[in-house]
């Protein structure tokens, strides 16, 4: 397989709320069943050049993210295409009745996307930090997640849902990500985990922002001659479990990183995979079951060791055992 | 047939097939479905442009049965009307019937699965929105419980239909004035009601939720004046059958022999009196 990872740290300034709003605009404009939906979010999602271009597909709801979800559910069952854009911490847990019932169990075909998710608003506190959101919308029958990796992966992705006829949350963070990728050419398939290196040592299991930390930490343990595969989990569910069972069998060591709570996110996602398939050791590295310490995302990332040096630590530990 | 006799008559025919519906199956919302037979009744064979054998006709008339309880009525409703064969009333909640204890839209003519309280009005705010981005002309009807109305998603949705001049959306309260745990107004008061929902920008016409001359003409709007309608319909909770007719406890309550007896007799006395 081709290499995609880009190697080194990169200078991006683009924010992934950023391309899903240039994205959507673009399409939108060729496509008018494309609506946008957003609760008083317009600034946040960066969606306010969609709206000045597209007004009439801009539909504001103040702020109401159960309105929100239930009026997109209305416009999906009526041959509309919407996107909801919110902030995660708000759309998956005030609107989650709305996502239960309105979305996932009548089948109506919405995008939701969670702008500012994880611990993006890390200095505002618990109440706006989203690390349960992978947890909740994961147990939800007929409904997909995902997390883009970088600026290119998150235009692929959103690109690839205007035509993808099932509901799906998709969660992103508020600030420019390093590049995980050298650029948009590479093969994205929802539901297809992407190796962004190949190796035979140990594996990161990664997605969303944590894709650059495993990258980053399996060039240091590059330089230690030891060889990590990483598997950017773009899809969450439904998850590559052929990915997972893969790596597994061909490195014996799995170590996933997110950021997320530890509790039913992306690591309890593989270890469910791992255990009933082909048992070896996993370490989950994420979030404790804590409200997150406050700060910005890189102090809270390093507080909780979701950073290169300590996972090519980690790494280090369970090859030696 | 004069129309008001031949909805009388299909308003007592549904609540008989909601009654045996209730009786073999042993469970289902009773008085709520008594409650809001009327105004089914009156949507279906009188207001709403539906064809049962295109029910994904584009121009079709919406109907979104926000208070999802009452579902019995709605069963029996579609049913007559042809959507799904009427034999298949037997099989309300049994293993893995389709024809559940709420609106489940597996089944031909129901636009959405409800039963969780106060959606029922974003998504057809949703659904009217559609039909003006659209230049469509079909109407989006809800249906609500007043007890619903204590749900804040309700007043999320009223304000939304409102700021977007919905004058295609016509919203119903079965005002019953019971809910499972008594009187509406002791559990949590929605009064002013009328006030209520004209202060967030609709108009309101208020009817005798089982007068059928008073239901059509207010359900039949036609106003392009970019507001949204509520038809607040005064009801009786249990209605049609005396045993049941006011009394809360008859909210999810199942006949025994006895009772089913006494109610099928006095359906098929008003029946009689309609011929």
């Amino acid at each position: 397989m081709k290499n995609t990872a880009l190697k080194g740290s990169s200078k991006n300034s683009i924010a992934n709320r950023q391309v899903v709003s240039s994205t959507l605009m673009a399409l939108a404009s060729k496509n008018k069943d494309i609506v946008v939906l957003t609760s008083d979010s317009r600034g946040s999602a960066s969606l306010v050049p969609f709206a000045e271009a597209l007004p009439e597909q801009l539909i504001e709801v103040g702020i109401a993210e159960q309105n929100l979800v239930g009026v997109a559910a209305g416009l999906a069952a009526s041959g509309k295409k919407p996107f909801v854009a919110s902030p995660a911490c708000f759309l998956s847990m005030r609107s989650i009745e709305q996502i239960k019932v309105d979305i996932a169990y009548s089948k109506t075909n919405v995008k939701l996307i969670g702008i500012s998710g994880g611990v993006s608003y890390g200095a505002l506190g618990m109440s706006h930090h989203s690390l349960q959101d992978l947890a909740v919308t994961r147990a939800i029958p007929n409904l997909h997640v995902m997390m883009p990796a970088d600026r290119f992966e998150t235009k692929r992705m959103i690109a690839a849902l205007v035509d993808y006829d099932t509901p799906v949350y998709v969660r992103i963070g508020r600030n420019p990500v390093a590049d995980a990728y050298v650029n948009d050419q590479y093969e994205f398939e929802i539901g297809k985990a992407v190796t962004m290196r190949d190796g035979r040592d140990i594996t990161m299991v990664a997605a969303g922002e944590t894709v650059r930390v495993a990258l980053d930490a399996a060039e240091i343990l590059e330089a230690e001659n030891i060889r990590c595969r990483v598997i950017n989990m773009h899809t969450i569910k439904p998850l590559d479990e052929q990915a997972v069972i893969k790596a597994a069998e061909e490195t014996g060591r799995i170590i996933t990183i997110e950021e997320h709570s530890i509790y039913g996110g992306l690591g309890s996602a593989v270890a469910e995979v791992i255990a009933q398939h082909c048992p070896i050791p996993v370490q989950l590295l994420g979030i404790p079951d804590e409200p997150a310490i406050t700060g910005n995302s890189k102090e809270v990332f390093r507080h909780y060791g979701l950073h290169a040096e300590n996972t090519a630590n980690v790494a280090k530990k369970m090859i030696s055992l | 047939m004069e129309k008001i006799t031949f909805l009388k008559r299909k308003a007592v025919e549904i609540r008989k097939s909601l009654i045996e519906m209730i009786y073999e199956a042993g469970t289902g919302h009773t008085g709520s479905s008594l409650s809001n037979t009327d105004i089914l009744t009156a949507l279906y064979y009188s207001v709403m442009k539906v064809d049962p054998r295109n029910p994904a006709w584009e121009e079709r008339d919406r109907y979104i049965q926000s208070k999802g309880h009452a579902v019995e009525s709605y069963w029996a409703v579609l049913a007559d009307k042809g959507f799904f064969p009427k034999e298949e009333l037997k099989t309300f909640s049994s293993f893995n019937s389709r024809l559940i204890g709420h609106p489940n839209n597996k089944v031909p003519g129901v636009e959405m699965n409800t039963g969780a309280l106060g959606h029922g009005l974003s998504i057809s705010v949703g659904m009217a929105l559609a039909a003006k981005l659209d230049n469509k002309a079909y109407r989006v009807f809800t249906l609500m419980g007043d007890g619903e109305l204590a749900e804040g998603s309700v007043w999320e949705a009223a304000m939304a239909a409102s700021q977007y001049q919905l004058d295609n959306l016509i919203g119903i309260i079965d005002r019953n004035r019971l809910q499972i745990t008594g009187n509406t107004c002791d559990v949590m008061n929605n009064e002013p009601l009328d006030k209520k929902w004209e202060s967030f920008g609709w108009d309101v016409v208020e009817v005798n939720g089982h007068d059928f001359a008073e239901l059509t003409e207010a359900l039949n709007v036609t106003t392009a004046n970019g507001k949204p309608t509520m038809v607040i319909a005064n009801t009786i909770k249990g209605k049609g059958i005396s045993l049941a007719e006011n009394v809360a406890g008859w909210h999810h309550h199942v006949p025994s022999k006895e009772e089913y007896d006494l109610a099928m007799k006095e359906l098929s006395e008003q029946l009689e009196v309609l011929s």
